[in-house]
């Protein structure tokens, strides 16, 4: 059987501590633009939290929402690429292959979640920020479009070592950066193929929801709402 | 015609390939040193990387693409008019087809660069183009740039024959009066045309073969250039009316194109024996009811979307009516219909400098008109958390100057080698009445229709 990874995202216990976006950063070697290319749109987050507030001062309300790739299974990014860099995976991904793409930036636009990014320029890390570059993943080169992808080398490890010991991949085995480094467990990471998955559960639960699906998207990413 | 007329056509038409003034080598170096710099801007961008240009996140496509609509709509000026008037065969068409046809090939050619230079890595644009590599892979072809390639290289193909078939005769002309090198030349360009009965028939059908291919052609490229914007789930993007709305504009902004063009090459070329009145009256009609169209078309643009009261689409909606971009998008009014269809529509202000203070005005706001459908959208899409602004920076500016003068200097260039006016054509027929018609000989008209029994 193949593997349909998914998302869930419990707004009712998200924070908003960023730890997520740091711990995809290192995992993923997303290029650090600093506070001058960052004010110019040049920053790069393959997750992000979203702060939206509710309510007239004093009595205001803080909501957390974090935005990462909601790899759709009708993803408008993929069928307008020329080059096929950005492709549906067999396991339902939206992956990208990034010595295959040119740089037209129009997935970044057909994107209506914002979470394709592209390199302004060649990534740079200060010392001593490039002592922790992960050697799993390529760095990406300027002019090329970058994305969430599930830490998708995380994900073939995972399945590597089940393969090695001759096992089914266990739910919960494989952990993308943003999840395993979650303090509150607001991130649920799985297989949505496997109905008794923790991932499956919640997205099939009354709480979830999808982020715009009246746009037709089809996100793998599960939005639980709060909890009455 | 007699001898006489003939040899004032020759003589007249040749002048400026015959004659070079110092004027010409400095508006070459002026216009030379504009496109220099814009490819140094460019070459500096390569280098770089194109974060040296204003874009930014969530704004990916600005004044690149918006130039590449533009000069696409340019294009379709020429071939289309051309070929239009060839299938109706007014005769007024003889000396306006050519410079029109030019501006088609030329503006395809600037406009057809645009998209590599927007690429971030541009070097790596051929990967756009169906050739066998050992990979075997190919482009995507659900993609509209993938559509977009195909298109424009079958029309900047057809275009360009469009515009050397009908020049063959004149070719054969130049090598039999020009002597030396140049000779030599367009003897190779004159495909060995000796003007007899056999070649003019087959001249004759290539041209209508051509002209009846061309204009279904040239309505898919502007079609499928608004594909690009239609096939996205952008707010203000994804409109049914793209793809008449984008030929409408494509032959207004042409048009306006055209007549400015016109109107430079019969003063500097000293073409008023040519170039009447009668022919700036009659564009400027045409002109006349693209304006029309093109008020129709953005109203009802506008009317849908507020109609249909999508809140992301209104975001975009009230952003351009009363928001930041609101000085744009009603200077883009004023210049596309508030002064052009008064000028147009009254037959008085309807002269030639009437119809090109119409047409300069038109082709700023079509400019305006491409970047308020780029921006715009992409900086108020669906989550209002990653909203955001876009200002051009000096490399944008840089480059997009230079396209504008390279089409000039593309285009005075052309005019020193191949006579502006088709020479064997004019000679085939007259060019139509000289002036409009006086209230003289509008009365002599009627007195002849009512004398008919």
């Amino acid at each position: 059987m193949t593997h349909r990874w998914g998302m869930a995202v419990d707004l009712d216990r998200c924070t908003g501590c960023e730890a997520c976006v740091t711990a995809c950063r290192t995992e993923n070697n997303v290029r650090i633009a600093g506070p001058e290319e960052s004010a110019k749109g040049r920053s790069i987050a393959w997750i992000r939290v979203e702060r939206y507030y509710e309510g007239d001062f004093p009595d205001v309300r803080v909501k957390f929402r974090p935005v990462m790739c909601q790899q759709c299974d009708a993803a408008p990014c993929e069928p307008v690429c020329p080059t096929y860099a950005s492709h549906h995976s067999e396991e339902g991904l939206n992956a990208q292959i990034y010595n295959r793409c040119i740089g037209t930036r129009y997935c970044a636009n057909a994107c209506p979640y914002n979470v394709r990014f592209f390199n302004f320029g060649n990534p740079v890390w200060d010392r001593p920020l490039d002592l922790p570059l992960n050697p799993d993943v390529s760095v990406r080169e300027v002019g090329v479009v970058e994305k969430c992808t599930f830490c998708t080398q995380r994900i073939s490890a995972g399945k590597d070592q089940a393969k090695a010991e001759g096992r089914e991949l266990r739910d919960g085995e494989i952990k993308p950066a943003c999840v395993q480094s979650c303090p509150t467990s607001a991130l649920v990471f799985g297989d949505l193929n496997d109905p008794e998955s923790a991932v499956s559960m919640l997205s099939r639960s009354s709480r979830g929801t999808k982020l715009m699906d009246d746009l037709g998207t089809q996100p793998k990413v599960t939005y639980l709402k709060k909890e009455y | 015609m007699t001898l006489q007329e003939e040899q004032k056509i020759n003589a007249d038409l040749l002048r400026p390939l015959q004659r070079t003034t110092v004027w010409f080598y400095l508006l070459v170096a002026f216009l030379g040193t504009i496109v220099l710099c814009g490819g140094a801007a460019w070459i500096y961008q390569m280098w770089y990387g194109i974060g040296v240009a204003g874009i930014r996140w969530p704004i990916f496509w600005a004044f690149y693409i918006t130039n590449f609509v533009f000069w696409i709509g340019i294009s379709h000026a020429g071939t289309l008019i051309s070929a239009i008037l060839r299938l109706v065969n007014a005769t007024w068409r003889r000396p306006v087809t050519r410079c029109a046809e030019v501006i088609t090939v030329f503006a395809l050619m600037i406009g057809a660069m645009f998209p590599i230079i927007h690429l971030g890595r541009p070097w790596l644009f051929f990967w756009l183009i169906p050739y066998p590599s050992e990979r075997e892979i190919w482009p995507n072809l659900r993609s509209p740039l993938a559509w977009d390639f195909f298109a424009i290289s079958t029309y900047l193909t057809g275009s360009t024959l469009f515009l050397y078939l009908p020049t063959i005769p004149d070719f054969a002309l130049l090598r039999d009066q020009l002597t030396g090198w140049r000779k030599r030349v367009y003897g190779v360009l004159a495909l060995g045309w000796q003007g007899t009965t056999k070649q003019w028939h087959r001249l004759e059908a290539a041209m209508q073969i051509m002209a009846i291919a061309i204009v279904p052609v040239a309505i898919s490229v502007h079609t499928i250039v608004s594909f690009d914007f239609s096939m996205s789930p952008v707010p203000m993007w994804h409109s049914t009316v793209f793809g008449p709305y984008f030929v409408a504009g494509a032959i207004f902004s042409g048009i306006a194109g055209l007549i400015i063009a016109m109107a430079v090459l019969r003063k500097v070329l000293h073409l008023e024996d040519y170039l009447h009145p009668v022919h700036f009256e009659n564009l400027g009609k045409l002109l006349l009811m693209m304006t029309l169209l093109w008020g129709y078309f953005t109203f009802i643009e506008r009317l849908t979307v507020w109609y249909g009261n999508s809140s992301a689409e209104m975001a975009v909606f009230w952003e351009t009516q009363s928001g930041s971009y609101s000085p744009l998008f009603w200077t883009m009014v004023i210049c596309n219909f508030v002064i052009p269809f008064p000028i147009l529509s009254i037959k008085k202000l309807r002269t030639i400098t009437g119809c090109v203070i119409a047409s300069s005005t038109i082709v700023v706001g079509m400019w305006l008109e491409r970047f308020l459908i780029v921006v715009p959208s992409l900086g108020t899409k669906f989550l209002p958390y990653s909203w955001g602004s876009y200002r051009p920076q000096p490399v944008e500016i840089l480059i997009t100057a230079a396209t504008f003068a390279a089409m000039v200097l593309l285009y005075a260039l052309f005019a020193k080698v191949v006579p502006m006016i088709s020479i064997w054509e004019l000679k085939v027929g007259g060019h139509g009445r000289p002036h409009m018609i006086t209230a003289a000989e509008d009365e002599e008209q009627r007195a002849l229709w009512r004398a008919r029994p």
